[in-house]
């Protein structure tokens, strides 16, 4: 019995350790932002590049589909009140604000937040980065910090596009397949949606952005530096990744609402 | 040229100097020796471990100016970590290094990026950026270090490329290159900053003879034509003979034995005869430490 509390005390010492170095990794990290983001904004294009364009294709695919399934499930739930119409505005504040955001960061997380992780254990385990060091050169600045900012900058983009092709899907689905008329279906979503759902979304985007790249940078930067140990922090990458997001969506609702 | 001689204690020695500007005598028998210091790396009563796994005690160590420095021993007697500790990757328990007279662990961040501006260390593995190009690998201390225009930066990389023989392979990419030739990269890209002191950890495994040779020459002519100090690690007691001016044979944590290869090959004692000469018995244990051979294979579980 007494073992079984040893565990218990042990694991939370562990966790609220680990939690206290992410924390200082994360302001070490953030130290560095304007920095980088002043002087060497073209290695943060090229993130930006290798992380957005990595994930469009999965993105726009599963936006579609989304979008798709809002327009079925929409219209046989809105047929029963004839209001088959506002299945726009449905689908739109879907995507707008939960959908969009959530689905975006939780495939980023398994696209793009997986390869930063591999990468960065990768280059560890391979002695890049001491490498760098030795050449006097800050491997945080000089590769963490810009697949941060690249993560971030691609998050709302991604999310806009998601939103953007679901909406397209549902109108696929409503409008051709279900003929739905199509002057309701987007004036609809005219008038209701207004610059603050969209605002949310965004704001969402951006803080599931922050949260997704550091933390996969962290487990990339943390990894065990052989080729076991990579493949288990882009798991944990994922799985941390899922729950933080999920748990941050449920609080930004809840104060935002 | 005269070569500088690194047997000379002073650096400079003024003697008896008069000077004047006009009727002014501005000197006048003046006498003054500016000392070099002999070591450039100190090591004094070092100790490290890894958890509960000590992997120095006590050692110490001095590495000269100017000399071709090596550290031999059997595998996992920490020689990869000893020029970690060097180069201040990971920090001693207790002991101090002393580089150029200054204590290492006294830098702060900067001054330590400083000095190792002066270091170029060469990997085991080559290590080299699987996402630049060979080229941009070897201009990367460049790029990083210094505002040299395109031109400039291709003249001196091209340089190094054809100095390790491989200037054709300038656009391959990293994961195109064999074991050997990353090595090459990484040589060069050691040497492109024109570095004082040389690291190189196992410079000669996986390597064919020719481009073995080409190593051994090229380690031992920067040294001489260009003042560096060297530090190799191998335990290719053969090459190691034939490039290095002392050789430190490390095991057990403490230096074992040092000198001249032809002093640790005539060397009376057991330990270094064995390693030399590459015998299984001796002092130095083939087997990683483990329970009594018999009693694991026929006793109970300990628990
Ligand atoms: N990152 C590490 N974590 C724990 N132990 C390590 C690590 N790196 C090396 N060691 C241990 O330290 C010892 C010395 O390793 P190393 O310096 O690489 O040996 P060498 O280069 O002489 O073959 C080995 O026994 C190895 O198991
Ligand atoms: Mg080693």
């Amino acid at each position: 019995m007494t073992s079984v509390f040893r565990d218990v005390f042990n694991t939370s010492v562990e966790f609220v350790r680990t939690f206290g170095a992410f924390q200082l990794f994360s302001l070490r990290v953030l130290r560095y932002s304007p920095g980088v983001l002043l002087s060497r904004f073209d290695l943060v294009v090229k993130q930006v590049f290798n992380t957005g364009a990595l994930s469009l294709v999965i993105i726009m695919v599963c936006g579609l589909f989304v979008g798709g399934v809002l327009g079925l499930q929409g219209y046989s739930n809105l047929a029963r009140f004839n209001a088959e119409d506002s299945i726009g505005v449905f689908a739109a504040f879907g995507l707008i604000k939960e959908l969009g955001p959530v689905i975006t960061a939780l495939l980023f997380a398994g696209r793009a937040g997986t390869a930063l992780a591999s990468e960065i254990g990768l280059m560890k385990a391979t002695d890049q980065l001491s490498a760098m060091e030795m050449m006097a050169v800050n491997p945080v600045p000089r590769v963490l910090v810009p697949r941060f900012l690249g993560g971030i900058i691609a998050m709302p983009l991604l999310v806009a596009v998601f939103s953007m092709i679901g909406l397209f899907g549902t109108h696929l689905v409503a409008v051709e397949l279900l003929s739905v008329d199509v002057g309701a279906f987007w004036q609809q979503i005219q008038i209701t949606v207004d610059m603050d759902d969209i605002k949310e979304g965004i704001f969402k985007s951006l803080v599931f952005g922050v949260a997704a790249s550091m933390i996969a940078v962290w487990e990339g930067y943390n990894a065990v530096p052989t080729a076991e140990g990579v493949g288990r922090a882009t798991t944990r990458t994922v799985v941390i990744t899922a729950i933080a997001v999920l748990v941050f969506d449920f609080m930004i609702t809840a104060v935002m609402l | 040229m005269k070569q500088l001689d690194d047997s000379l204690e002073n650096l400079i020695e003024i003697r008896n100097l008069k000077f004047s500007r006009g009727h002014r005598v501005i000197f006048e028998g003046l006498n003054l020796d500016i000392k070099r210091l002999e070591n450039l790396i100190e090591i004094r009563n070092l100790k490290f471990s890894r958890g509960h796994r000590v992997i120095f005690e006590g050692l110490n160590l001095d590495i000269k100016r100017g000399e071709v420095t090596a550290f031999m021993g059997p595998s996992g007697t920490g020689k990869t970590t000893l020029l970690r500790l060097i180069t201040r990757q990971l920090i001693p328990q207790e002991g101090t290094i002393r580089i150029g007279g200054i204590d290492i662990a006294t830098l702060n961040l900067a001054e330590l990026y400083q000095l190792r501006q002066r270091f170029g260390m060469l990997f085991q593995n080559g290590a080299l950026l699987t996402d630049l190009n060979v080229f941009e690998n070897v201009a990367f201390p460049l790029r990083e270090h210094t505002k040299l225009t395109n031109r400039l930066i291709r003249h001196v990389v091209l340089t190094k490329l054809h100095a390790v023989g491989l200037r054709g392979a300038a656009d391959m990419i990293p994961s195109e290159l064999s074991g050997g030739m990353a090595r090459r990269v990484a040589l060069a890209r050691a040497m492109v900053m024109d570095p004082d002191i040389l690291i190189y950890d196992e410079p000669f495994v996986g390597l064919d003879p020719i481009s073995m040779g080409v190593i051994v020459r090229l380690v031992r002519r920067m040294n001489d034509t260009l003042g560096i100090t060297s530090i190799i690690v191998s335990h290719d007691v053969a090459e190691v003979s034939t490039v290095a001016d002392c050789s430190f044979l490390i095991s057990g944590g403490k230096v074992a034995a040092s000198g001249s290869p032809d002093e640790l090959r005539t060397a009376k004692s057991e330990l270094v005869r064995q390693f030399m000469h590459g015998m299984a018995d001796g002092p130095v244990a083939f087997h990683y430490q483990a329970p009594d051979y018999e009693e694991q294979l026929l006793g109970r579980d300990a628990e």
